[in-house]
């Protein structure tokens, strides 16, 4: 017994160490999300929608195979930080993309951007900092900043003419920039204001009971997946449903719809994307996703998919070869693809110009839970911090 | 008033849901000495068992009934095949082997369930509301989670107070060895109590299950909580963890409810509205750091 | 000396030693730069499960808390480099002074207690400082904070193999002063205390005072880990010190061997081999079975805890 056990995690390690150096006949993309804990099913509609963008490119960029390391960051910064880490420096792959945190993002961006030179495409988290001072020439996103999706709930609020409003989220730093975000454009009266223990709350009957007692005309959230469900239940069992109508952002989605169930019928919120846009790319995900999986994709996959193709785009342009990074960045900055919003463009600090929708959450024709466009609430959209941003 | 009627039954439901999971870990540890970090994990397997059954029935006390058992059958499983042979030793080797079971629990059930979390509806005749008082409405559901955690206390006091089983219990939990040379059938009487702890954690875990979501890990952070409120109690102590836990869950609600406005008498709006989440947080860990200060053994914990 | 060269141990942590020695050259001959970064982690953790084992390990005094001094030591650190102080000069005398401070306050008030009561309140203090951190809205609440390396003129921290040097050095000296003290008569204070208190109270040994002396060292070494990770990552968040990563460290501790002087060290190679290998491992035996490698990290910790009494150390022991 002794030493062997060590021995053997010395041939190991040895054997890990004389792997072959990945040789470039494939474009290798690295998928950094959250794959267990509560959180896992985020990251497996992720997932899903790339491999459907892998197979709608074939399998192939270029002619060369398309190979994905996905890693799971397990909710953590510090983990997330190492996967990258080790997507960069073992697997040597092109492009990091995903990122459902803005924490473990934070935490992965100078490992992947500036220490390993490679370029980080966030296929959701978007914090305030990475779009303003802390932008990055290897630094794109498929999604949004933070800010975006509640001030253009915000903007709705005031047209629908919502008098008043109390504002509900988790304690954290997404969470405060997110209502930060409605409470700048909405110009109704704020009730109150909420901020809940993250990520360990379970029972929200003590704000509830607050809302209650306010009586405002809306109620705004923000509670990301599994978190989401349980607001949203327990809205509806405290019968506040029939008196105060809630809106959200990123709290009913198809992730979180199969536990809602008809608790959500007739909620609104905003989204930059959603499954019922129509151009044909779009039409195409969703129909192969629900034919594949029996469910909705989710905006995490749709901006996952945008991402795949974003870099598939860039790599067609140069033939496969992605050696330099200069015209790596400025094919990718093209944004010369088809992406499932429509038109696509990105702004000075490489994130999206984009529009806003208003969704409402209906049952299909087959009677399953989803949520249809019924507005527009921003139109091209740029964040509030570009103009902090260097890069010009 | 109605308000404040409505926030304090707020806060006994939160306080009886944590008392059941927190009676089970306090049973096992005084009478075992076990520190199980996998109680939380029970709390989950109860309610991913309690999901399966409640679809599979279409019934949601059919599917609990079931639950229960099947919750205690792993419960005794668990104790006979790794947990008994973690009795004789020291609170490190433990808490090593109980970690591992967390990570393996949480991935098995991954395994067994998928990523996605499940949700489990009220029952129909309990998603209406409740008037507790005339022109006071309270969700009849959290108003049963009320009435189902009183009486899981009043049986469990009788079943400590006054069985023989309950004897042995606290007989165990003030000097082990003594019972075991009273020709006692330790094996049995452990089992048991394992598998009663299972229970109570499956039963918050199914009771919690509607108002949360039922997701991999859920049983993770709630532990801890479980633990400082047996660690108020005194470790081992029934009355201990049930006064801890209504304790806690009256500080929790007076810290979400009352405390931003409280703050607003002291500070500008804009600062009290970021204080209050920050100080709430900590609120139970401060008072489990005075009570240990003043009284290093718990409320009602043996004193050494 | 000699002697003692033929105990397994002994030769195991002696290769063990000088692997680490080398290993920023090894990862360069190899082209492996990951290893080093592995490795990297591995040193650091290891300083502060070295000084987890001192309290834990000798004083019997389980700290559900030590990550907090990841936190204490990387955000004194953090905070003046936002604030525009990047001298390591003056960064590195700040954060142990405010480690050794928390290690003080801290200490007094737990030690009034004893066994799992001092397990929690470890807890509740360390929670203390995650939530305070997570609120620090100005130097990025719960998203933390990126931030640059500390500068000392001698050594470029941004240069992996220096950093790398750093931390082993930084390293062997925690062994080498952990070690002495545990053999010198506060130590062996220390020790007794552990198996029984009443009998040293009653020679007239200050057990109290022996054992907040020992939460401070512990304390401050913590610290330093925490000035490490911070200065690794280049980045700092209060998910430091959740109680997951204490029990990470309490884990460490226990399956390298409690009480063992270089038992901390075979626990976080073995910790972090574990994480980095068996997923590749299982995903070569069938593919797709690496995503639950917890699956079988988990029975291995039971394994360990119910088979390997005293952890690695005590399968490197020569066969009586």
């Amino acid at each position: 017994m002794t030493a062997k056990l060590f021995g053997s995690a010395t041939i190991a390690l040895a054997a890990l160490a004389l792997q072959p150096a990945g040789a470039q006949q494939s474009v290798k993309i690295g998928f950094v999300s959250t794959f267990s804990g509560p959180q896992a099913a985020i990251g497996e509609d992720m997932r899903r929608s790339v491999e459907l963008a892998k197979e709608h490119l074939g399998g192939k960029i270029a002619g060369k195979p398309i190979e994905i390391v996905y890693e799971d960051d397990q909710f953590k910064p510090d983990v997330g930080k190492a996967r990258s880490e080790k997507l960069v420096q073992q697997d040597k792959v092109s492009f990091v993309a995903g990122y459902i945190w803005s924490n473990v993002l934070l935490a992965s961006l100078k490992t992947v951007t500036d220490e390993g030179d490679t370029i980080l495409i966030s296929a959701n988290a978007g914090p305030s900092q990475i779009a303003g001072e802390l932008c990055n020439k290897n630094y794109f996103s498929t999604s949004w900043q933070n800010d975006q999706t509640p001030m253009a709930m915000g903007d709705y609020l005031n047209t629908k003419g919502v008098k008043s409003l109390y504002v509900v989220g988790p304690n954290y730093a997404a969470g405060k920039d997110m209502l930060a975000g409605v409470k700048r454009t909405y110009k109704g009266k704020l009730l109150g204001e909420d901020y809940t223990k993250w990520p360990d709350q379970l029972d929200f009957s003590a704000e509830l009971t607050k809302i209650a007692q306010a009586k405002p005309d809306g109620i705004f959230i923000f509670y990301p997946g599994a978190h989401g469900v349980q607001f949203v239940k327990q809205w509806v069992q405290a019968g506040l449903n029939k008196t105060v109508p809630l809106y959200q952002v990123f709290s009913i989605d198809a992730i979180t719809l199969p536990q809602q169930g008809e608790a959500a019928l007739g909620t609104l919120g905003a989204q930059e994307w959603v499954n019922d846009l129509p151009n044909e790319q779009n039409k195409r995900y969703v129909a192969d996703f629900k034919k594949k999986h029996n469910v909705y994709p989710s905006y995490y996959g749709a901006q996952s998919y945008d991402a795949i193709m974003l870099i598939a785009s860039a790599a067609e342009a140069l033939k496969g070869d992605l050696s330099n990074k200069d015209k790596v960045r400025a094919e990718l900055k093209k944004a010369n693809f088809k992406s499932l919003r429509g038109d696509f463009k990105f702004n000075t600090n490489q994130f999206p110009i984009q529009n806003f929708y208003i969704q409402e959450t209906v049952k299909d024709a087959a009677g399953m839970m989803t949520v249809k466009t019924i507005a527009t609430a921003v139109k091209d959209g740029k964040d509030a911090y570009y103009d902090k941003c260097s890069m010009k | 008033m109605d308000y404040l009627l409505i926030q304090v039954l707020n806060g006994v439901q939160l306080g009886l849901l944590m008392f059941l999971l927190a009676a089970g870990l306090t049973l096992t540890f005084g009478i075992m000495d076990l520190v199980n970090l996998a109680h939380g994990s029970l709390y989950m397997v109860g309610a991913y068992l309690a999901w399966t059954f409640i679809t599979w029935t279409d019934s949601f006390v059919l599917g609990a009934l079931l639950a229960l058992p099947a919750t205690f059958v792993v419960g005794v499983l668990l104790e006979m095949t790794v947990v008994r042979r973690l009795y004789a030793r020291d609170h490190l080797d433990q808490v090593l082997a109980t970690f591992g079971l967390i990570l393996f629990f949480n991935d098995l059930v991954r395994l067994v369930w998928g990523p996605a979390g499940k949700s489990i509806a009220v029952p129909s005749f309990l998603s209406h509301t409740v008037q507790i008082l005339p022109g006071v409405p309270y969700p009849a559901y959290r108003f049963a989670l009320i009435v189902v955690g009183s009486l899981v206390a009043l049986l469990l006091a009788w079943l400590v107070a006054r069985t023989r089983m309950g004897m042995l219990i606290r007989a165990g939990a003030s000097n082990r060895r003594m019972i075991a040379a009273l020709g006692v059938n330790i094996e049995l009487l452990f089992s048991l109590v394992f598998g009663l702890g299972a229970v109570f954690a499956g039963l918050a875990g199914l009771m919690a299950a509607p108002i949360a979501s039922v997701k991999i890990g859920m049983g993770d952070d709630i532990l801890i909580l479980a633990f400082v409120i047996i660690v108020i109690g005194g470790i081992g102590s029934i009355k201990g963890a049930f006064v801890a836990a209504m304790i806690v869950g009256q500080i929790d609600i007076v810290g979400r409810a009352f405390l931003p406005e409280l703050l607003k008498a002291f500070l500008p709006p804009a600062s009290a509205s970021a204080a209050a989440p920050a100080i709430s947080q900590v609120l139970i860990y401060v008072l489990m750091a005075a009570v240990l200060v003043w009284r290093p053994t718990g409320l009602f914990g043996q004193r050494t | 000396m000699i002697e003692r060269l033929k105990q397994p141990r002994a030769i195991v942590t002696a290769l063990l030693l000088v692997l680490l020695a080398v290993l920023p050259l090894l990862t360069q001959a190899f082209d492996q730069r990951y290893l080093l970064s592995v490795g990297t982690r591995i040193v650091i953790w290891s300083i502060a499960a070295v000084s987890l084992n001192m309290i834990l390990g000798y004083g019997g005094l389980v700290s559900f808390g030590h990550a907090a001094f990841f936190g204490i030591g990387g955000y004194a650190v953090g905070i003046l480099s936002a604030e525009g102080i990047q001298s390591g000069w003056i960064q590195w005398p700040v954060a142990l002074a405010v480690s050794i401070a928390w290690a003080t306050l801290v200490g007094a008030l737990s030690l009034r207690t004893r066994g799992v009561y001092f397990i929690m309140i470890t807890l509740a203090f360390a929670q203390l400082v995650y939530y305070l951190a997570s609120g620090l809205e100005g130097y990025g609440g719960d998203d933390g904070l990126n931030i640059s390396r500390s500068r000392f003129g001698i050594i470029d921290l941004r240069d992996k193999a220096q950093f790398y040097w750093l931390c082993f050095a930084l390293l062997c000296g925690t062994l080498w002063f952990c070690g002495r003290l545990a053999h010198s008569r506060f130590g062996y204070v220390l020790r007794g205390a552990k198996s029984n208190e009443l009998r040293m109270t009653a020679l007239g040994f200050p057990v109290f005072q022996v054992r907040l002396v020992a939460c401070i060292i512990a304390g401050a070494f913590g610290g330093l880990a925490g000035i490490l990770l911070a200065n690794e990552g280049a980045y700092v968040s209060p998910a430091m010190m959740s109680w997951v990563k204490s029990g990470d460290l309490i884990v460490i501790v226990v399956l390298g061997g409690i009480g063992v002087r270089f038992g901390p060290l075979y626990g976080a190679v073995v910790f972090f081999a574990l994480e980095e290998l068996l997923k590749p491992f299982l995903d070569l035996l069938h593919k797709g079975w690496g995503e639950y490698w917890q699956l079988a990290f988990g029975p291995l910790l039971v394994i360990v805890a119910l088979y390997a009494r005293g952890g690695m150390a005590s399968l490197l022991r020569a066969r009586e």
